[in-house]
């Protein structure tokens, strides 16, 4: 299987947010902070990095991705996994 | 006995098998109403075993199974208070949960955690005490107390030293990271990952499979594999309670419970 690249795993993680947040997908940019534009709280901030792990089949340790904010940098640290 | 329908927990028997509801707001937070519920339901527990081949638990709240002890609580009780007198409340509420978790450890109906959503600290250690767990694929496992200056309270580390390699138990425990239901099943935490939502229906299968096994016979089976770390279950309150009188730990307990930071369950 072909590597992803930052943009591909950008992407995907832009259209698994909006779908499950249920926020236009043409809403969403990578620089966005994710916890502002989805509304989200801690708990599905968890929900979203669960989902992330089982979408990519990677491991996001909590300490690897905390102060992480923005979904850019969010596929940087999953890209770093797979 | 039919059924019981509490504030935070409810239970009621059906075809042989005892189903326990979590049903606390927020997301079952194990403060000392909830406690006293649990006590309740260990009597029934007892007094069912010759009617139920299965327990199933698992929760009615829709962020998960449960986030653990009820640090609001904990906090609020231990202030103004001296050291020694916050380790004694502290010791008397451990001895309570502990015999509540041992009795549902060694009770010899089969037991089955259901699990969902955030499976944190002390609920973490009641799954820990169930003997399967059946994950949904959203479920998540952490023990965050290290963060607070404590040890895992409610008998999760003599648990999970019993059921897991010491690489597993060290990496939950020092780094407080968590972790997903197919990294569980992998570490062989749990014993079924289920589809979102599916965890409840999968632990029923579960319970009317093992409900066709003679229970002495099963029961034995459980004995012989799962015996009870009572040694290590004390030694783990009084490490609790020693590592419990130090200021630092007030001090971790006020960050939390007035903290305003997004990731409050976050380690």
């Amino acid at each position: 299987m072909a590597v992803k690249t930052l943009e591909q795993t950008t992407n995907e993680i832009l259209g698994l947010a909006a779908e499950h947040f249920r926020v236009p997908r043409e809403q969403l940019a990578a620089g966005d902070d994710f916890y502002k534009k989805l509304k989200i709280d801690s708990l599905q901030a968890l929900e979203l990095l669960t989902r992330l792990e089982n979408h990519f089949g990677v491991e996001l340790p909590d300490y690897e991705v905390a102060g992480v904010t923005d979904f850019r940098t969010l596929a940087g640290r999953i890209q770093a996994r797979l | 006995m039919t059924g019981h329908q509490g504030k935070s927990i409810s239970w009621q028997m059906k075809d042989g098998v005892l189903e326990l509801a979590l049903h606390r707001a927020p997301c079952n937070e194990v403060g000392t109403a909830m406690l006293e519920e649990l006590e309740g339901f260990i009597t029934a527990l007892s007094a069912a075993e010759g009617n139920a081949s299965a327990l199933i638990i698992y929760s009615q709240r829709p962020a998960g199974f449960s986030s653990g002890a009820d640090l609001r609580e904990l906090y609020a009780g231990a202030l103004l208070k001296t050291a020694a007198e916050r380790t004694t409340l502290v010791r008397a509420f451990l001895e309570r949960t502990h015999h509540v978790l041992n009795v549902l450890d060694s009770s010899p109906l089969t037991t089955i955690a259901a699990v969902h959503g955030v499976t944190f600290g002390g609920g973490f250690e009641l799954a820990l005490a169930c003997d399967l767990i059946v994950a949904d694929k959203m479920s998540r496992f952490c023990f965050p107390e290290l963060r607070l200056g404590l040890i895992p309270g409610f008998g999760g580390i003599p648990r999970l030293k019993r059921d897991l390699g010491n690489a597993m138990v060290r990496d939950l425990l020092l780094t407080g990271r968590s972790i997903n239901a197919s990294k569980a099943l992998a570490a062989g935490l749990v014993s079924q990952v289920t589809g979102e939502g599916e965890a409840l229906r999968v632990a029923r299968s579960v319970a009317a499979q093992v409900g066709k096994f003679d229970r002495m016979a099963s029961a034995a089976a459980k004995r012989f594999l799962k015996p009870i770390p009572r040694e290590e279950l004390r030694r783990e309150i009084s490490l609790f309670c020693e590592l419990f009188m130090r200021p630092a730990v007030m001090e971790g307990l006020r960050r939390f419970v007035e903290s305003t930071d997004t990731h409050p369950y976050l380690p």
